[in-house]
């Protein structure tokens, strides 16, 4: 028993070489991230209002997929998502298509206190933001120069694969173009020492998503759940995530099958396809996990007895 | 393997006082699109082919909420969703915020097959429309005179009862308690809640099971609001052990992942599909209030609900057909 907190910067083929000028900045935004929601919890502060906090802090670094920093879609334009689940209650909030929103998490977690519905989408979920007053900016503002460059790349290489016109494979599509076109997504996971979870996810898609596309972050079930025996935060590949319910598969495998968290991380991340996906879960009893079938994920986590690591390989890697 | 089984359905929640010839003509297009799903099926048409096909039909006829015949948002505009998925491989696509996209479900089908990608929604989802070449209409062609009537009713219930804007202690009145003495669905008073969602769910001869749900949503909805349709693992879900498509409070069967939660408790738990249904209806639901059908690889076909009536039909390979409304 105990707190634990975990939290993620995205997981994919994150090369084993990678340049050092790119891996500090990650490693010391997981280890600032880190210490902002142990310090929270340590004053107590409900794991609700950790996990938003901590996303609101990877959202507003530049070298994640969410928020500031987020990928842009085929037209160069950036679209949000993000959803946000307290087990005790089940209740959520989900927010996609979001172009001037600073922070996409608080705004999940908006729809979630303040309106009758669970998801708002585009339109209808940017005017409900002004309607709530939250902290707007041009959308030049999430935009930074690497992704830029990273979606010319992209456009590049998968001209022709990403077309949709022609007859594709799915399962062959949207190669990674700098090998790093794939990790998309942040989100924090937490329980407090009274046994109460929370699970946030944030990202800006994937680098050349079509306009309108929706991934796995603001699904409830997919890329993001919280019951009361888990909380989950999923990163990879959307459609492989949708479709495997992957967080609310960890929780059904110990709710309907009484596998440990560990157990059932393992067997969720081993059942959809290798190099899809990872995730990062802590369970009621304070117990915590991070489990990727890809290269690597951008990750960190702590318990209150003191454990703490960062990482992005698997161990044994670097 | 135990042959084919199709299950189809309008909504659930039904006013009691709903007049007769009204549910005689929700009884007629339900056995309408059973019947078209059976000679599909007698034709040994793929179960995503069948789902696809009679979901359209339901979309095309104006008395259930989906396509034509949809609910109306705050703003009196329609913005439809819908998901289909396949059990053999779980592909899965899926469309929100459609407003000239005739079928919905058809638009979610070429997302599946013919994107990279699972879910569009907006203008992203319409500009995919036109670049497919699917049957295009006005918004207006959605909009019933009977649907404009029922946003007003339910404004009017809402401005006074329901309105999230106005503070908690009106909650307190008189008026909101004598309100949760009658009959209600999301909020609203039964007589104007407008069933959300038509869906199918379909085994075919060889086993291979598919789903696919289409719905106008929410009357009253806010604009952007998605429901649970859409959501893989809410509203829809097939794998390998079965399909299932839910309808009811949207906000309640996402909390639940309800779909899944029918397969998973038959994956994980062991029990069989009507044991599955039962379950998942009874303890996975809270307060919430929705219905859903479901068929399994091995031909059984089960339906639950725990809100007043679902409209709802279903049939199977060895000669059992039946279409209701009440329990």
């Amino acid at each position: 028993m105990g707190w634990a907190i975990a939290l993620h910067g995205g997981a994919g083929d994150i090369a084993l070489n990678l340049e050092t000028e790119r891996r500090e900045p990650r490693e010391e935004g997981l280890r600032h991230c880190l210490e902002i929601g142990v310090a929270a919890l340590k004053a107590n502060k409900s794991p609700l209002d950790v996990v938003e906090l901590v996303v609101r802090e990877l959202e507003n670094h530049p070298h994640f997929n969410a928020g500031r920093g987020s990928v842009l879609t085929r037209n160069g334009t950036v679209e949000m998502e993000a959803s946000i689940m307290d087990g005790r209650t089940k209740k959520c909030g989900a927010v996609s298509g979001l172009t001037t929103v600073v922070n996409a998490i608080s705004l999940a977690r908006l729809v979630m206190e303040n309106t009758p519905h669970i998801y708002l989408a585009f339109d209808g979920a940017e005017a409900f933001a002004r309607e709530q007053g939250v902290e707007t900016v041009d959308s030049s503002y999430f935009v930074t120069p690497e992704n830029v460059a990273r979606l010319k790349q992209a456009q590049e290489a998968n001209r022709v694969q990403v077309d949709y016109t022609p007859p594709l494979q799915k399962e062959e599509q949207i190669p990674p173009a700098d090998g790093e076109s794939q990790i998309g997504t942040v989100g924090c996971v937490a329980v407090d020492g009274n046994g109460n979870l929370a699970a946030a996810t944030s990202t800006g898609g994937l680098v050349n998503k079509m306009v309108g596309r929706i991934g796995d972050t603001p699904i409830v079930g997919a890329g993001n759940y919280a019951n009361s025996y888990c909380a989950v935060s999923a990163t990879g590949k959307g459609e492989s995530i949708i479709r495997g319910t992957v967080a609310r598969d960890v929780a059904a495998l110990m709710e309907f099958k009484g596998l440990t968290l560990k157990e059932a991380a393992a067997y969720v991340v081993e059942s959809v396809p290798k190099g899809t996906c990872g995730l990062i879960a802590v369970s009621a009893t304070g117990e915590v996990t991070m489990q990727f079938n890809t290269t690597g994920m951008f990750r960190a986590s702590a318990t209150e007895d003191g454990h703490s690591e960062i990482g992005i390989w698997h161990p044994g890697q670097c | 393997m135990g042959g084919w089984a199709i299950a189809v359905h309008g909504g659930a929640g039904i006013d009691p006082n709903l007049p007769v010839e009204r549910q005689e003509e929700a009884k007629q297009l339900l056995t309408r699109c059973l019947n078209l799903g059976i000679s599909a099926l007698r034709s040994h048409c793929p179960a995503i082919d069948v789902v696809e096909l009679v979901v359209r039909e339901l979309e095309t006829d104006p008395l259930f909420n989906s396509g034509r015949g949809s609910a109306l948002t705050e703003h009196g505009t329609v913005e439809m969703e819908a998901s289909i998925m396949d059990g053999k491989g779980r592909r899965c696509g899926a469309v929100s915020g459609l407003t000239t996209v005739k079928n919905p479900i058809s638009l979610a089908r070429l997302v599946m097959d013919k994107s990279p990608h699972s879910y569009l929604a907006f203008s992203g989802a319409e500009a995919f429309a036109r670049q497919q070449g699917v049957e295009l209409v006005d918004n207006e062609y959605f909009i019933t005179e009977e649907n404009k009537g029922m946003l007003k009713q339910a404004k009017e219930a809402k401005s006074i009862l329901f309105d999230y804007r106005i503070p908690l202690p009106s909650k307190e009145t008189c008026a909101a308690a004598a309100a949760e003495n009658v009959l209600q669905m999301n909020g609203l008073p039964i007589s104007v809640y407008a069933p959300e969602t038509v869906g199918c769910v379909v085994v075919d001869g060889k086993g291979n099971c598919a789903a696919a749900t289409s719905t106008g949503g929410l009357m009253n909805k806010m604009t952007g609001r998605i429901g649970d349709s859409p959501i893989i693992g809410s509203g829809t879900y097939a794998c390998d052990l079965c399909a299932v498509s839910c309808t009811g409070e949207g906000e309640a069967i996402i909390r639940a992942t309800l779909a899944r939660d029918v397969a998973a408790v038959m994956e994980y738990k062991g029990l069989g599909l009507q044991e599955a249904v039962n379950f998942v209806i009874k303890e996975k639901l809270d307060e919430g209030k929705a219905g859903l059908i479901a068929v399994s690889s091995n031909g059984e076909v089960a339906c639950g609900f725990n809100c007043n009536g679902m409209f709802r039909g279903c049939a199977s390979e060895n000669g059992f057909m039946e279409v209701g409304l009440w329990e």
